[in-house]
Formats: C-alpha cells, sequence, structure tokens
C-alpha cells in the first residue's frame, strides 16, 4: 500500500510516523503536506490552556467524549516541557485520556516543546495540518501548564478555551495582561472546590471592563473529573464557532494567524542558517566570551553575526 | 540520531504500584529522551494503541504483580499484529531470574529486575535502537 492509500484509509501509523517526520523537518512530511494543502481546512481547531494542574487533559478527554457522540473524528495533541538542560521529557497527557486510546475515531499524539516558549512546540502548527490531512474534524490542542504570558496557542486554534481553577491569586491576577486577554470561553474547573464562584465573578468583571464587544466570552464552571456541565461548556465552544463562521471571523482569524505562522517559519529556518554558520565556527562562543571580557560590546558582536547573513549568496 | 529518542513507558496489568517505572521515565528524561507515561493498569491493547500514535521508538513495560508470562508476549504479540517490527520492546520489574529466558525468547530484548543501575537500561537503549 502506498502513502496516498494509507492517507485515504486514515491509517494511524502513518499519521504517527509523519508527525515525527515533521518535528524533525523532514522534507517527505513537508511534502505530503505541501500536495494535500489544499484540502485542508476542514478541521476545527480547539486550544485548551491554564496553568498547570487545572485539569486541561481531564477536560480534553471529556470533551473529546461529548464530539464522539456526534459521530466525530477527534485529534489530540498534548504538549508538554522539554527539559531546557537534558533535552528530555515526560510527557504525561495521556493518563488523563486511557480510555480513548482505544476508539478508532481517536488519535491522540503527545509533543515536547523542544525549546519553543509560547506554550507549544514548533511542529504543533503542522501536526495540525497532518490531523486535518487525516480527516479529524475536531483538534484539540492542549498547551503545557502556562504561566502569564504563553499565549501562542491563539495563532493556531479557532477557539481558545482558558482552563481556570479556584484560588490561584486575587482579582488583581484577572485584570493582568496577556493570557487572559485570548480565551474565547472560559472554564472554571474544579467547581465544586470552594472559591469557584468567587473566581467566575473576578473573571466577569473584568470582561466587563473590555469595550463592547459583538461577542463577550462565556465564563462556564464545570467539574471535569466528575463530568459536570461539561455539555454546556460544548455548547458554548459550538456558539463561538457559529459566531465566527456567521460573522466571516474565522477567515480573517485564520488569515492573521497565517501570516504568524509564516513569519515564525521564516525565522526560525533563518536562525537556523544564521547559527548553523556562527556556531559551526565556534564564533558564537568566541563573541560571548570577548562580551564577557569586555573586549567587544554585545551590539557590534551582533552586528558581526548579521554581517554573516548578508554577506552571503 | 538527530531528534530525541521517544520511549512509552507502560504499566500492564492490575498493578498499583509505579514508583519504579516513575523512577526509570525519570533516568530517561535526564538522558534527554521524550517520555510517555500511561500511567497504571493498561491493557496490552492501550499499550499497543499508545505506542503506534506516539510513534515511539522503545516500548518500556514496568510490571510488578507477577503477570508478566503473560502480559509482556500479549504486547509483543499484539504489536506484531499490527506491521511494527522497528520498536524496542523492554521489560522490568519484579521478575524471577527463571522467566527471564521465557521472555527474551518472547520478543522482549531485556529484562531489567529490581537493582539495576539506571544508566545500564539508558545504554542499553542507545546501543539498541531499531529505527
Amino acid at each position: 500500500m502506498n502513502i496516498e492509500e494509507k492517507i485515504l484509509r486514515g491509517d494511524k501509523r502513518t499519521c504517527a510516523r509523519l508527525i515525527t517526520m515533521l518535528e524533525s523537518n523532514d522534507k517527505e512530511a513537508i511534502d505530503i503536506i505541501k500536495g494535500h494543502y489544499k484540502s485542508t481546512g476542514n478541521a476545527y481547531v480547539i486550544g485548551i490552556t491554564g496553568p498547570p494542574g487545572a485539569g486541561k487533559s481531564t477536560l480534553t478527554d471529556k470533551l473529546a467524549k461529548e464530539l464522539l457522540k456526534q459521530n466525530k473524528k477527534i485529534g489530540i495533541i498534548a504538549i508538554d516541557p522539554t527539559s531546557p538542560f537534558s533535552g528530555g521529557a515526560i510527557l504525561g497527557d495521556r493518563i488523563r485520556m486511557n480510555d480513548l486510546s482505544l476508539n478508532k475515531n481517536v488519535f491522540i499524539r503527545s509533543m515536547g516543546t523542544r525549546g519553543s516558549l509560547g506554550g507549544m512546540s514548533n511542529a504543533t502548527w503542522g501536526a495540525t495540518k497532518i490531523l486535518d490531512i487525516f480527516g479529524y474534524d475536531y483538534i484539540f490542542i492542549e498547551t503545557v501548564g502556562v504561566g502569564q504570558s504563553e499565549v501562542d496557542i491563539v495563532k493556531t486554534a479557532d477557539t481558545v478555551l482558558m482552563v481556570m481553577v479556584p484560588n490561584l491569586g486575587d482579582d488583581i491576577q484577572a485584570i493582568k495582561a496577556g493570557i487572559m486577554e485570548i480565551a474565547d470561553v472560559f472554564a472554571i474547573n474544579k467547581s465544586d472546590l470552594d472559591g469557584a464562584d468567587k473566581t467566575k465573578v473576578e473573571v466577569e468583571m473584568n470582561l466587563d471592563l473590555n469595550e463592547a464587544m459583538d461577542y463577550r466570552p462565556p465564563v462556564i464552571k464545570v467539574s471535569a473529573s466528575k463530568n459536570e456541565d461539561i455539555d454546556i461548556l460544548m455548547e458554548k465552544l459550538m456558539e463561538h464557532r457559529s459566531y465566527l463562521e456567521e460573522t466571516n471571523q474565522l477567515e480573517e482569524n485564520r488569515v492573521r494567524n497565517n501570516k504568524l505562522e509564516l513569519l515564525k517559519m521564516v525565522e526560525e529556518d533563518l536562525m537556523t542558517l544564521i547559527l548553523d554558520r556562527a556556531v559551526k565556527d565556534d564564533l558564537l562562543d568566541k563573541l560571548a566570551r570577548d562580551i564577557t571580557l569586555k573586549e567587544m560590546d554585545p551590539y557590534t558582536a551582533k552586528e558581526t553575526i548579521i554581517g554573516l547573513i548578508k554577506k552571503s549568496p | 540520531m538527530d531528534r530525541p529518542i521517544r520511549v512509552l513507558v507502560a504499566k500492564p496489568g492490575l498493578d498499583g504500584h509505579d514508583r519504579g517505572a516513575k523512577v526509570i521515565a525519570r533516568s530517561l528524561r535526564d538522558a534527554g529522551m521524550e517520555v510517555i507515561y500511561t500511567g497504571l493498569r493498561q491493557t496490552p491493547e492501550q499499550i499497543v494503541a499508545a505506542a503506534i500514535q506516539e510513534d515511539v521508538d522503545v516500548v518500556a513495560l514496568s510490571i510488578l504483580s507477577g503477570a508478566h508470562n503473560h502480559l509482556f508476549p500479549k504486547v509483543v504479540n499484539l504489536l506484531r499484529e499490527e506491521g511494527v517490527d522497528d520498536m524496542l520492546i523492554i521489560g522490568g520489574g519484579v521478575i524471577p531470574e527463571d522467566d527471564i529466558g521465557f521472555l527474551i525468547e518472547s520478543g522482549i530484548e531485556a529484562v531489567f529486575t529490581p537493582g539495576t543501575p539506571t544508566k545500564d537500561v539508558v545504554e542499553f537503549i542507545r546501543k539498541n535502537l531499531k529505527g
């Protein structure tokens, strides 16, 4: 069976292997995306973000089960942090999704961030395209546990779900810039804990301060582990989708996101190009030492590296 | 290999203890590998589905319950039925010396028992990758 037949049949091994290859920037995987790009865009991408331990994986599991009832095919990309020291990672999101593993309409893939800082990995965007090509109707991207500023998910997801839990901080946290601004839907998970109502009110009050908007992010209390109010949350996610589709905002958002992704891809390749040269001749190490010993200032060092690229053919 | 080695650490069967599996997972992480940990009480079918979707290079099975002679070969056979022949399959746990020969014959390429230095496991993986 050739690869095109395997794609048509939705062969999970092929899908998995292509994602591995893409993570290594393998040309064959990139060619597959190029060849099938016209048929992408059908998958709806839902980003799930929030602090570590908020219940993102458990909630993803429950939301996926909600969509399975509608006979949808679900792809899940679950991201956990890569060690900045060893390059290794513990990818543990599957633990909360084990009974989805065997469902023929579900594909779950864990990814390490591999040096990317925005809460995702560099290959995440490409992995969503591969799942899209394999016919998955909905793709959930679960980011690493985030703090305040890891907002990359907004560039890849059509709808961003922010999962919060009670008692993580006072009401000042809710008015800070960053992650609180990117959510389309808020879920206050662990709603059985004291403080869930207070957290909901704080988020609502912050939303009250926004300028008038056509769409106001709903704030829903849920309990993922007890499977409570997941259907209401799903309804709100679907309402956001309908809103985007009816107002043509979906396409506008995708244009904006593709622009950002394109810039990121160019940036990555340029960095590789520059670093290949700088690292090859130990230039980077030498410059770092020169800066430390004050034999060169950092700006001149930077210009030296940039000069390498400008000179190149 | 110019990418991190991917390892599935899985606990098949009814066995409520995973301290050993977590120690191994942590050591492999520190050796620069991406470790997908599935948690406790997995069926061989679930382990095989995870191994395929995660496209791992290594499947590391841990068992303390005594059911290794049944569950380890089952994982190997299910992987073979799926046409997987490029994953290194290893096992560990409380496994009697007398059973190791049978497990090796069944397709488990190495069995690590209590007291094994974690660096031995790391080295074995690095030297025996199939991909």
